[in-house]
């Protein structure tokens, strides 16, 4: 069991014809059961051409009824990954992961808008991927950090993330999965969503929560957790020490009219019986201490 | 990206906003060449900065005679303003926006911005026109009147009437103020805008609607498609070092304390200040170098972090996962030879080839001070401004 991706799940590549799109396609079957998974690249002009024996088609339609394929990885330009998004929405896919970063916030919100009742779900952009370890990786993190384990990791950085699992990995602690959700300010799966996830997903003991400043949806989750979460969260909010008004390099994180502060983030947070910290490199030891 | 008012007006005039006629300018000639060729009465003097709460601040000046208009813009001009929003420093003036005094009945406030839970650009209204939004939301929220709008619908008259009638336009100016309203989301979609407010938006003695004031930010993932807005940015309001940063393909911010910080990743940046400030210290700025992390872009990096006279050390925290720890240590190594740094360099790698990346550090000769962990490299930064080892 894990949530939303496991060794039997076949993925495509859009943007497979790409210089990111092949590094990380290549990486990912290396990565577990990667090799069986990643079945199916697209490129509406190069149809018919293949990428180190994975078939290349013409369109997502195509390459999921020829392969099965029922979950996409992007990693298209910015100028295009939003319509690679709508044509894997259009497709019916079960999961589309957009790992392109700088998509406009208007074209994302015709995407999130046309998704609206549609079966797919998205996460990102600007987005690491999810990782369900030991079985398959679908994203750029480093694959060899991480061990299956009882610990669900949701997270709207990169590399804050693969600190975030280093930490866990000092002590002895494994990941049911892990999911970056992205910096942007309108994405697909919000820190609810995964959450909700995680408590549905028996393999998953604990959850690590981090966040950062911009927008309210660690607020919203923690409300959800307050009165429905049965396992225990632990959290972290990034940037208690930026500047009001400033794009804090991801395009949603920005403290804009004195809305979105880390500080009442955790304090919501709190309040909500998430054991926070304000101490990023004690996210880690807080998770074990909360698991005893 | 931030524009100026006067720059702001233009794009609402060509969307259908009315706006008072008006001359941008750089000199006190031109500022009473500019009222002179408005005609009228009286004009407003309005100082042109990218920070807000400019009323507050003393840069908006009503003139009654060209001789007063020389005055303003003769006091406002090379000055620095101070506002809310500049920082006590303030912010100096270099362009003035000369208007036509508009007589007034009525203000309201609206903006358009992204409401990132409904996930759709969302239009405010609210009667209480010239006050701070922020301040009416906490005080009066009821007051605002919000419109979620379809993304490709647009924004329907019956929605923009409701919201001119709810802000308190009077019954005989309801249709200039859904042209006006529907125009704002035009030129709010068209231009990919971050936020678009005009406030106040008045309605005149006449019974014309007016956008007294104008504020648009755009989406700056999206100038690309906009070449002619992107030649809009105004660089003298951007700290230079932040604008060469840019052009580097950093991500930097300055902020004020002694603590530089090379990180990778946007979330690890930031916790990487916060850390510093756990432990006693201030971070000196913020700094992504992105997943590249390239000999040229750590080099520029720290160019750029040693222009900064408070610097007393530098904190880099790299976790390396694709790119690996051997080739960064080499960029760091290879950086710091060529800026020659005066200041204590800390150095927390982790991840992939971490320990030949270590080797690498250890073998430079340079007097780099290894962390072991993000607790360890801010509490010996900390340590190094102090003066210690």
């Amino acid at each position: 069991m894990s949530i939303l991706i496991d060794r039997n799940t076949r993925v495509m590549t859009q943007g497979i014809t790409g210089r990111t799109g092949q590094f990380h396609t290549r990486l990912c079957r290396q990565y577990a059961n990667g090799e069986n998974c990643f079945v199916a690249g697209v490129n509406p002009n190069k149809a018919g051409d293949s990428f180190e024996g994975i078939p290349v088609f013409a369109t997502v339609r195509e390459a999921k009824q020829q392969t099965g394929a029922t979950v996409s990885v992007i990693y298209v330009p910015a100028l295009f990954a939003a319509a690679a998004i709508d044509e894997a929405v259009d497709a019916g896919l079960d999961l589309v992961v957009c790992i392109t970063e700088g998509i406009p916030v208007r074209d994302m919100i015709r995407v999130r808008y046309r998704m609206e009742g549609r079966r797919t779900l998205l996460i990102g952009p600007n987005c690491p991927g999810i990782i369900t370890p030991d079985e398959i990786k679908i994203g750029i993190m480093p694959g060899y950090i991480h061990k299956k384990g009882p610990i669900g990791v949701v997270s709207r950085s990169g590399t804050l993330t693969y600190e975030a699992v280093w930490q866990l990995m000092e002590q002895g602690l494994g990941q049911s999965g892990c999911v970056g959700i992205g910096g942007d300010p309108v994405n697909g799966l919000k820190h609810l969503d995964v959450m909700k996830m995680f408590n549905d997903d028996p393999h998953t003991e604990a959850v690590v929560m981090v966040g950062e400043i911009g927008g309210a949806d660690e607020e919203e989750c923690a409300r959800w957790v307050k009165s429905h979460m049965q396992k225990p969260v632990v959290g972290f909010i990034a940037g208690l020490t930026a500047p009001p008004g400033r794009r804090m390099g991801h395009a949603g994180a920005i403290i804009s009219g004195g809305q979105g502060t880390a500080a009442e983030k955790l304090a919501v947070m709190e309040e909500c019986g998430i054991k926070i910290t304000r101490n990023p490199a004690e996210m880690g030891k807080l998770t074990r201490a909360e698991l005893r | 990206m931030k524009i100026h008012e006067y720059q702001a007006k233009e794009i609402l005039r060509n969307y259908g906003v009315p706006t008072p006629r008006g001359m941008p300018c750089t000199t006190v000639d031109e500022a009473v060449a500019a009222a002179r060729r408005l005609g009228g009465a009286a004009w407003a003097v309005k100082a042109q900065i990218h920070a807000g709460g400019r009323g507050k601040g003393g840069g908006v000046k009503l003139a009654k005679s060209l001789d007063e208009v020389a005055q303003h813009a003769r006091q406002l001009l090379g000055a620095r303003l101070k506002t809310p929003q500049t920082g006590p420093q303030g912010q100096p003036v270099r362009w003035l926006l000369i208007e036509e005094s508009v007589a007034i009945e009525r203000e309201i406030y609206v903006g358009l911005t992204v409401d990132r839970n409904r996930q759709r650009v969302c239009l405010m209204a609210s009667s209480e026109g010239g006050v701070e939004i922020e301040e009416t939301a906490a005080r009066t929220p009821d007051r605002i009147h919000r419109v979620l709008i379809d993304p490709f619908a647009g924004l329907r008259d019956g929605e923009a009437d409701t919201a001119a009638r709810a802000a308190g336009v009077p019954d005989a100016s309801i249709g200039k103020a859904r042209a006006a309203l529907q125009g704002l989301w035009r030129a709010f979609d068209a231009t990919d805008a971050a936020l678009v407010e005009t406030n106040p938006l008045v309605v005149a003695a006449g019974g014309d609607v007016v956008a007294l004031d104008a504020k648009i930010s755009f989406d700056p993932n999206a100038l690309f498609r906009h070449p002619d807005l992107a030649a809009l940015r105004d660089f003298d309001e951007e700290n230079p070092s932040e604008v060469e940063a840019s052009q580097y393909g950093l991500s930097y911010i300055q902020l004020d304390g002694d603590i530089g910080c090379l990180v990778n990743g946007a979330g690890l940046a930031m916790a990487t200040m916060d850390i510093i400030k756990v432990y006693g210290g201030s971070p000196a700025n913020f700094l992504d170098v992105g997943g590249g992390a390239s000999a040229e872009k750590v080099t520029e990096a720290f160019k750029i972090m040693l222009r900064n006279p408070q610097l007393k050390a530098i904190l880099v925290n790299i976790f390396g996962g694709i790119v690996k720890c051997d080739l960064i240590a080499t960029a760091l190594v290879e950086a710091s030879r060529a800026v020659g740094l005066r200041v204590p360099l800390v150095v927390r790698l982790e991840g992939t080839n971490v320990e030949s990346g270590k080797k690498i550090l250890a073998a430079s000769g340079l007097p780099v001070i290894a962390a072991a962990n993000m607790a360890d490299a801010a509490q010996k930064a900390v340590a190094a401004t102090r003066g210690a080892p």
